[in-house]
């Protein structure tokens, strides 16, 4: 049985001790689209996306990928789901003993039985393709900028060729340039190879440019789901708040404007 | 969309109507593709590759077509790949111009010679000493300034650190010392019995442990559970960059972070090593009583008589120097810190090793000069 939703979310209820996050909460992505989770703090972004992507289990209601219900497989197959999405973490993650190169390659040494040699050049394209220049590959982590260390990032969680993508703030603490630079990538590959991509965002311009619907958390649930036109128009007084301060307006003037 | 669909490998199919593409050229199909490229018989000249019959590209795939291209021309063959699905074509076009942007990789550097890694290793290691004294020369200057200024010290610190460092230290140590005594009794009470001297275990056990081992094995206990704690806890405050910003709030680093360890460790070792002392002690005392029946009395009262007063201050002078090289290693370690997690662990290693060196050297050191002096 399969259906056109990449990621369906029945009735998630997740909570730290007392503290419930969400509770009663839906939400469907479908293949190709781009969604954004927003929120102001606290409201559960991360939490949810890391519900999603099988790092902590909610307390209650189901999550399925694919089509398949994630809390309620083997692990050999829970394996498997995982090497079909890519996560790009908020801060990269990436393995600090390790270069950009070798970072991008454990992945494919891991779950494909290619030679040194393939491994090589494909990692050396992955960095390519997220926007790094050759030389990046042998720096390590601690070497790199905030641009490239999320762009290395992103080349590690795209070396299995996922469909899905999953980015915790992808242009947090990035300059303007680099912000929308990274950007035009996200929506350039998801042109390109397909993917989905759901993102945790606070870059209202971000938003504006490449998200095909986004979804606002706010009251342990998603009180607005819809694209980024129609939502910032909700009469909702949170998503008001969020979208019709200063810098939500100046945000969807420019996103009017040809750029 | 199940995973359970065998995938068709990767390969090209020679046939007498044209040259083919067939399988999925994706990342779990081109598995051993390199073996089936180099089978192929390809035609001279110019010819057709027919991409219709791909099954599934995804970059990876789209990667190993565009290199395919390259070898052919490279090669002198002429080969046109037709008959890709549009959006293939667009992948296909996207992977060719990423790789031609990126440019080539610089080839990796050469290794350095024997002679070169014994040099800068000894460069290095004169290095470390020199920061290693200026270290010690900073937190001096701290002292004199807590010193003069004594309200400064942080209390609250340097209680909490004599509670981890110390108290809690407290089973492992008497544990361990227990059965250091233990061994010592037996390992010398076989001899003494030998020669029916069974009541210099006294001596035997009080001296070694007093004087030498019991503060010596406290400093190393301690070097390995409080050392290392130190060298990570300060590591991971600079890999968060917590160090930096206790700089720009205006509190000098060592003087929230390295006196109250260091002034908590001159505190807890002297005592750590006089409770180490009794301990031991008590463990020769069970085995003599058990191996040569001297009984705790007996033990007891011959205890003034073996060791001197002077013997037993040796021993417990000699921890608060054992102290400071531990927490100033340790501190000095977490300070030295660059970079991601894996630094941490390396400076960790080279803390511990590196005060549990410097505790044997100084008591060896100690030895001598007692030695010389004549106590």
């Amino acid at each position: 049985m399969s259906s056109q939703w990449v990621i369906e979310l029945h009735g998630v209820r997740t909570q730290f001790g007392n503290l419930v996050i969400h509770e009663e909460l839906d939400l469907s992505v479908a293949a190709g689209e781009v969604v954004a989770l927003v929120g102001g703090s606290g409201s559960g972004k991360t939490t949810l996306l890391r519900a999603i992507v099988m790092l902590q289990r909610p307390a209650a209601g189901t999550v399925r990928l694919f089509g398949r219900e994630v809390w309620n497989i083997g692990e050999s197959e829970s394996f498997a789901l995982r090497r079909r999405f890519g996560m790009l973490f908020q801060h990269g993650a990436l393995f600090s003993s390790l270069t950009v190169q070798e970072n991008v390659a454990v992945p494919l040494a891991e779950h494909t039985r290619l030679s040194r040699r393939q491994i090589e050049e494909i990692a050396e394209f992955k960095i390519a393709l997220a926007g790094l220049p050759a030389q990046a590959a042998d720096l390590y982590p601690r070497q790199l900028s905030g641009g490239m260390l999320k762009r290395a990032a992103l080349a590690r969680a795209l070396a299995l060729d996922p469909s899905l993508l999953f980015l915790d703030e992808p242009t947090a603490g990035l300059d303007p340039v680099s912000a929308g630079a990274f950007d035009e990538l996200i929506l350039q590959l998801k042109e390109s190879l397909g993917l989905t991509v759901v993102m945790v965002t606070h870059d209202l311009d971000s938003l504006w440019r490449i998200t095909d619907r986004v979804a606002f958390l706010g009251e342990r649930r998603v009180l607005g789901y819809a694209p980024m036109a129609e939502l910032s128009r909700s009469e909702h007084p949170l998503i008001r708040q969020y979208f019709q301060g200063p810098r939500g307006r100046a945000a969807r003037e420019s996103a009017w404007k040809p750029s | 969309m199940t995973e359970t669909t065998p995938i068709s490998p990767a390969r090209i199919e020679i046939a007498r109507d044209g040259i083919r593409c067939r399988g999925a050229w994706t990342v779990a199909g081109i598995e051993g593709l390199e073996g089936r490229l180099a089978l192929v018989d390809w035609p001279l000249g110019s010819f057709t590759l027919d991409g219709s019959a791909i099954e599934a590209l995804d970059t990876t795939g789209a990667l190993q077509l565009a290199r395919l291209l390259e070898q052919l021309a490279e090669q002198g063959r002429a080969a046109r790949l037709v008959g890709l699905a549009p959006a293939d074509q667009a992948l296909l076009e996207l992977v060719q111009e990423r790789r031609h942007e990126a440019g080539q990789r610089p080839p990796p550097p050469v290794g350095e010679g024997f002679l070169a890694g014994l040099g800068r290793q000894s460069v290095a290691h004169l290095i470390n000493a020199r920061d290693f004294l200026a270290f010690i020369g900073e937190v001096s200057t701290v002292i004199a300034r807590t010193l003069a200024q004594p309200w400064r010290l942080r209390g609250r610190a340097l209680l909490a650190v004599i509670e981890s460092a110390g108290v809690n230290a407290l089973p492992i140590l008497a544990l361990l010392t227990f059965l250091m005594g233990v061994v010592i009794a037996y390992q010398g009470g076989q001899q003494l019995k030998y020669y029916g001297a069974n009541i210099f275990i006294v001596e035997l056990v009080c001296l070694t442990m007093l004087r030498e081992l019991a503060p010596l094995l406290t400093a190393i206990i301690v070097a390995g559970r409080t050392g290392s704690a130190f060298t990570a806890e300060i590591g991971t405050m600079r890999v968060t960059e917590e160090v930096d910003a206790l700089r720009t709030i205006g509190i000098s680093p060592l003087e929230i972070l390295v006196l109250p360890k260091l002034g908590a460790l001159l505190i807890a070792l002297p005592l750590l090593a006089l409770f180490a002392d009794f301990v031991s002690v008590f463990g020769g005392m069970v085995m003599a009583q058990f191996l040569l029946g001297v009984t705790f009395a007996e033990f007891l009262d011959r205890v003034p008589q073996a060791v001197s007063l002077t013997s037993f201050l040796i021993g417990i002078g000699k921890a608060p120097v054992f102290a400071a090289i531990i927490a100033l290693v340790g501190c000095y370690q977490g300070f030295q810190v660059q970079g991601g997690a894996d630094s941490v662990g390396r400076q960790t290693t080279v803390s511990v090793v590196q005060s549990i060196f410097l505790v044997i050297v100084a008591d060896a050191f100690f030895s001598v000069l007692f030695g010389w002096l004549g106590i």
